[in-house]
């Protein structure tokens, strides 16, 4: 601790930053452990998972023959109340019986996907063994390319995730946690430069966005090859800017609470929906036409597409520059309202 | 004597302060002279953390002047931020830091001043110097606020109820802690509301109350005003009729408390003899019987008929 740099302000209340955070095992655990084991999760989950055989429950042998050698489906035969319960249970996507007058019913949830395509793989299978030859011949050209697959989808959803919870509970915990010590109010009480303390938490951020931001990214490349397509560079200029656009956020979040409970209900107030609606962990265009144009300017929705369009497709930053405005557009002015509004004690 | 030194290390005049509708500080002045320890005696509210944190620039007031080493905060915020050493009441430090980290942060803020390990030093501190702040005992808490308050090397400390919540073991190694400042040439004005402990370290009190400086001088002087030299407590197992306790003469006030009466009195030697005949006369048994020196404590009762602490 003899440098001269050692002894600069800004340096010490970092490390202050630093310390608080490391010797925290479950603030490292959320910032850090948590993206892993949940892209692992959802990674193993999804993998693959349209090219696994379709699990559909039969209520007689003769229908389960009638889809033999047909690998992609893989009946079970269950009595009729077995079978239900599996569909109700999500262990099978499709119930197929015969009716008294001879007729396959097909039992199935319509509004999903997946069930369709089983309905119509089932169809197929039971036209053919009933001796349908269908006129024109096809053959499959499986094509699987990476940045296409849920993992590459869901990667840089759980980097943009990651920015926006560790800046927004990084600081808002922090910050009120210091005013409720009157720790803010002592440090006041000293020549320090007030907005070295604010400038502290931007340069704690920035130092933890490499790790924050590294490890899902190179957690996601080895483990699934999801690519970074755009590039090391694009990927930190849209990390940072990012990053300052939920520092900011956090920074007017906290500037006025006084208890963690109030501070809490806040963030998770501020994050909950964007959590829903910015296409973390499925497409954000699932939700109306009405509300795209609000879904766009949401911070996060920003955040994420962009990277997304840099990760997976290689959008060079011009391509993303409506995001990096709309991020950019967020930092000034919460900023400026968080700095008039702060309460320092 | 010099013209520097004849400036008052802080001068406050007219200072009022109110939030919404409490007068917290309603018009005060009072003077710490360099070298000197200053308390601000009084109960809890009496206005007290008000007016240290607005001789601190903490909190503006509304109204009076106050000028700390000859300097206004208005004109000279920077340069007395350096050199003043702060200690606020109910901080609490960094939990998850050392000791000696606490320190070093506290001491980056300051151009000039000794090191952490010797801030430390001062505060006797230096066993604990790489355990965290979290696991220290209140005593050892207080000590490192302290030493916070020394990292600037500062004239000038504003010390808010340094003792409040400990031991008396660990008040006695603050107290001797504060008394090495004083010899080491610092100024400082201290807050309490333990009599003893203005009476102990302060060379001047003010008594607060209710926003107002009710008295002052030397804890001599206060006790000295109050014509009385000593009080007498005792109880009874039934009441006791006051009047005639009123009528013994070197009695100048009775008062009654929860379990007790207290006389104060000039004379011990006359009024005790008096006290136990008449309570002999009135068919008493006496269940107590204590008698002590005057204090401030007795001043502030005899200034407002009640007790600093409200037991
Ligand atoms: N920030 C505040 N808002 C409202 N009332 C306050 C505030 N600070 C102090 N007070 C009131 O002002 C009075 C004096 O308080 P304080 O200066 O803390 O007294 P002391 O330090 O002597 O106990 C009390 O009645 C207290 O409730
Ligand atoms: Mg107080």
């Amino acid at each position: 601790m003899n440098s001269p740099l050692a002894r600069h302000p800004l340096v010490q209340l970092t490390l202050l930053r630093f310390r608080e955070f490391v010797r925290e095992p479950e603030a490292v655990f959320w910032a850090l452990i948590f993206p892993i084991l949940l892209a692992t999760g959802l990674g193993v989950a999804f993998r693959g998972g349209s090219t696994g055989p379709v699990n559909v429950a039969v209520t007689s042998a003769e229908l389960a023959r009638a889809m033999d050698g047909q690998g992609a489906l893989a009946p079970e035969v269950l009595d009729t109340g077995a079978a239900l319960d599996a569909l109700r249970a999500g262990r099978v996507l499709l119930v197929v019986e015969r009716d008294a007058h001879g007729e396959v019913v097909f039992r199935y949830d319509e509004s999903n996907p997946e069930a369709r395509a089983a309905r119509m793989a089932v169809n197929e299978a039971l036209q053919v063994a009933a001796g349908r030859v269908d006129p024109v011949s096809v053959r499959d050209d499986l094509w699987r390319e990476t940045g296409s697959r849920y993992i590459d989808f869901l990667i840089p959803g759980l980097v943009g995730m990651g920015i926006m919870g560790n800046a927004i509970w990084g600081l808002g915990f922090a910050i009120v946690d210091a005013r409720r010590r009157k720790l803010m109010k002592r440090i006041i009480a000293t020549p320090m430069p007030r907005h070295l303390f604010l400038g502290s938490f931007l340069a704690w951020r920035m130092l933890l966005l490499p790790v924050e931001v590294g490890v899902p990214v190179v957690f996601g490349a080895l483990a699934f090859g999801v690519p970074v397509r755009g590039g090391m560079v694009d990927l930190v200029v849209i990390s940072v800017v990012g990053s300052l656009a939920f520092a900011a956020i956090g920074l007017l979040i906290a500037s006025r609470a006084k208890t963690i409970e109030a501070v809490s209900g806040l963030m998770n107030f501020v994050m909950l929906p964007m959590w829903v609606l910015s296409g973390v962990f499925f497409s954000a265009e699932r939700f109306p036409d009405a509300m795209q144009p609000f879904i766009a300017i949401l911070p996060l929705s920003a955040l994420i597409d962009a990277l997304r369009s840099s990760m997976l497709q290689g959008v060079p930053l011009t391509g993303v520059g409506t995001e990096l405005a709309i991020l950019g557009a967020w930092t000034v002015s919460c900023f400026a309202v968080a700095l008039r509004i702060f309460r320092w004690r | 004597m010099s013209r520097a030194s004849s400036t008052p290390a802080l001068r406050v005049q007219g200072l009022r302060k109110a939030f919404q509708d409490v007068h917290a500080v309603n018009g005060i002045d009072f003077e710490v002279r360099p070298g000197e320890c200053f308390g601000l005696l009084g109960p809890n509210g009496a206005g007290k953390t008000t007016t240290i944190e607005i001789c601190e620039g903490l909190t503006p007031a509304d109204s009076g002047v106050v000028e700390v080493l000859g300097l206004r905060w208005e004109t000279h915020a920077a340069e007395l931020r350096q050199r003043l050493g702060i200690q606020l009441q109910e901080t609490q430090l960094a939990e998850k830091l050392t000791v000696l980290e606490t320190l070093e942060l506290f001491r980056s803020f300051f151009r000039q001043g000794p090191s952490a390990a010797e801030a430390l030093a001062l505060v006797q501190l230096e066993e604990k110097r790489n355990a965290r702040v979290g696991g220290l005992s209140g005593g050892q808490k207080q000590r490192l606020a302290l030493a916070c308050a020394l990292v600037g090397d500062p004239a000038l400390l504003f010390l808010d109820e340094p003792t409040t919540g400990l031991d008396p073991q660990a008040r006695r190694q603050l107290w001797d802690l504060i008394d090495q400042f004083k010899r080491d040439g610092r100024t400082i004005l201290l807050t309490t509301h333990y009599m003893d402990e203005a009476q102990q370290l302060c060379e001047r009190v003010a008594i607060m109350d209710h926003g107002r400086i009710i008295a002052h001088g030397t804890p001599r002087e206060l006790i000295a005003s109050i014509g009385v030299e000593h009080v007498v407590a005792f109880a009874t197992d039934r009441p006791v009729a006051l009047a005639p306790l009123e009528a013994i003469s070197g009695v100048k006030a009775v008062r009654t408390a929860a379990d007790r009466v207290e006389l104060q009195v000039t004379e011990l030697h006359t009024c005790v003899p008096a006290l136990l005949a008449e309570v002999d006369r009135q068919g008493l048994r006496l269940t107590s019987l204590t008698t002590h020196s005057a204090t401030l404590e007795d001043v502030f009762v005899s200034l407002t008929g009640r007790h600093l602490r409200d037991e």
